[in-house]
């Protein structure tokens, strides 16, 4: 029983840090905390249930095109919204603001077109099948989540650590003005960063919609909280961290609706936040620059 | 009277009430915003005031006069709580902080019990006259007025321009923040008091994201050159679905995309006015 609920914790978790690591590396290179970024979670699911819907695409070929699809999403929108006022050096509360109305306003024009409605995947996507290894149950779904995951992450350090154009990135994580004197085309690797978290997210919401076969245009607001929860603790813009976090968070919530009360799930998320903002705002890990007031 | 003009009148006066709570509403996303903050919590604070009022008014039997004032002590808790952590660090932290507070509730709302669940809570008695709301209204107004033209406002506007150079003034600025934050946790915690007991009944997605957001619309829309801006505001994306109804499903598009327009061309807001200060 406990060693189920473990499990189920650190499925439940891999989801979170799958959701948290596009955005903790947006924020981490591109110094924005980018609220659209719950949108392109939801354009991923809904591009991945259209694909296998209205195409019968399988879902090996259904996720990837659904997160080259966001990741385009999300360029666009930073080329619109951000670089603008990247341009200017605008405050960050600017952009907190510009990518909190353009959430909105994305999320309410998707419910005006899409509906409201739960929609799910055809049955046939995924058989719903589960293994049993040692009186642990685990689903197919469970089973995809982990491996994409794994994969994920292994690709954005591999890329972030052994390329050059990690190197580029992780230059200008460090000094963006510094970075463009050494040659290094920003722009460039600000479209770029975008489009990685983009697909992240969109990666994200194909599999999260998957696990709980329940898509609508505002699941990705839903994620959101923990979205928050996992990079603040694992330190902002720092991917180890957001992946260390997430599996935590997913192991405690699910200890939490398991040994206390299921209701309290979201209250303890919450509890987390605010005392790792009281007693360590740099995250867990301590890798994050705080930046104080 | 006939029924469609009973019907004529309901509608009107439920508009009348709308005008006067989000009046309230955008001048505690103002109160905030005046100090450089972004606040996404007054969605949640009006919440908290809404939930809590209703609370004391059905389950204690408190009469309306002590459970008015009463309403801003758990919006004020929470605000304390939050602020506290986050207003040392950078204005990022408060504006993730207050999101995910909303989310939270939202989900508290839902999941106890003591909240009534997806239903929410209904059969609050309607005691908040008109009079009442449109006179906190006018009253916040003139106190934010009077606060805005003397010394501790010009210590707001300065903070709001250079924090760094505020502080090396003498501004108290981390003391500035937290009461900016705590007065606005009142402004709302009152309007949420005063919606729940002009509609009888309040539920969980009254105060989740998409009013959150909305809140802030009216601001930007008006301004924050001075009080009556944000007042403006809020009445005008009030009345607007209300004379366009083809527009009412579109409400989230139209607060979403002020929002876009007024920081990345109008940074004074749509409505510019600026408040004259003596000797300034």
């Amino acid at each position: 029983m406990f060693a189920q609920q473990i499990v189920n914790g650190v499925l439940l978790g891999a989801t979170y840090a799958l959701f948290a690591l596009g955005f903790t590396l947006m924020f981490g290179v591109l110094r924005v905390v980018n609220l659209v970024y719950g949108f392109y979670f939801s354009a991923g699911a809904f591009m991945a249930l259209g694909l296998t819907r209205g195409f019968g695409l399988p879902i090996w070929l259904a996720l990837p095109l659904a997160a080259v699809g966001s990741g385009l999403v999300a360029v666009v929108i930073d080329a619109l919204l951000l670089t603008r006022l990247r341009r200017v050096n605008a405050p960050e509360l600017a952009s907190l603001m510009v990518t909190l109305g353009a959430v909105l306003a994305l999320y309410s024009a998707m419910t005006v077109a899409l509906g409201p409605d739960i929609r799910r995947f055809p049955p046939q996507v995924l058989s719903g099948q589960a293994v049993e290894l040692a009186g642990i149950r685990i689903t197919d779904a469970q089973i995809l989540i982990l491996a994409v995951t794994a994969v994920l992450v292994g690709g954005l350090v591999a890329l972030m650590r052994l390329s050059r154009l990690g190197l580029a990135i992780r230059a200008m994580a460090e000094r963006p003005d510094a970075a463009g004197l050494m040659g290094i085309d920003t722009g460039r690797a600000a479209a770029l960063v975008s489009f990685l978290s983009g697909s992240l997210a969109g990666a994200g919401g194909v599999l999260i919609g998957l696990n709980f076969n329940a898509i609508q245009p505002y699941m990705g607001e839903a994620m959101m909280l923990r979205g928050f929860v996992v990079i603040i603790v694992g330190g902002m813009g720092d991917i180890g961290g957001a992946v260390i976090a997430g599996l935590l968070l997913g192991v405690v919530e699910v200890l939490t609706a398991g040994y206390v009360a299921s209701d309290l799930k979201e209250a303890v998320a919450f509890a987390i936040l605010v005392i790792v903002l009281w007693t360590r705002p740099q995250g867990l890990f301590g890798r994050a620059q705080v930046r104080r007031a | 009277m006939p029924a469609w003009l009973d019907d004529l009148l309901w509608t009107y006066q439920n508009v009348v009430y709308a005008l006067g709570i989000n009046g309230l509403l955008a001048l505690s996303m103002y109160v905030v915003l005046a100090v450089g903050q972004l606040s996404l919590g007054q969605a949640a604070f009006m919440g908290l005031g809404a939930y809590s009022s209703a609370l004391m008014t059905l389950k204690l039997k408190l009469p309306f006069f002590a459970v008015l004032p009463l309403s801003c002590v758990v919006p004020v808790l929470f605000a304390l709580a939050i602020g506290a952590p986050t207003l040392r660090l950078s204005g990022i932290y408060l504006a993730i902080a207050t999101i995910g507070l909303g989310e939270v509730l939202r989900a508290v709302y839902l999941n106890v019990g003591l909240f009534g669940g997806a239903l929410g809570l209904s059969g609050i008695p309607n005691r908040a006259e008109t009079w009442m709301i449109y006179g906190l209204l006018g009253l916040a107004v003139l106190v934010l007025f009077l606060v805005g033209r003397s010394g501790v406002g010009r210590a707001m506007e300065a903070m709001r321009e250079d924090e760094t150079a505020a502080e090396v003034m003498g501004v108290n600025v981390r003391r500035y923040k937290l009461g900016a934050l705590v007065a606005s946790a009142v402004l709302a915690g009152i309007a949420g008091c005063l919606n729940a007991h002009v509609s009888s009944f309040i539920g969980p997605n009254e105060y989740g994201f998409e009013p959150a957001v909305t809140i802030l619309s009216y601001v930007l829309l008006g301004g924050i050159g001075s009080p009556v801006g944000p007042v403006v505001g809020a009445w005008v994306l009030t009345l607007l679905p209300e004379l366009l109804r083809g527009l009412a499903d579109l409400r989230g598009v139209v607060s979403g995309l002020i929002i876009v327009v007024a920081v990345l061309f109008l940074p004074n807001g749509l409505l510019p006015w600026r408040m004259r200060r003596r000797g300034a």
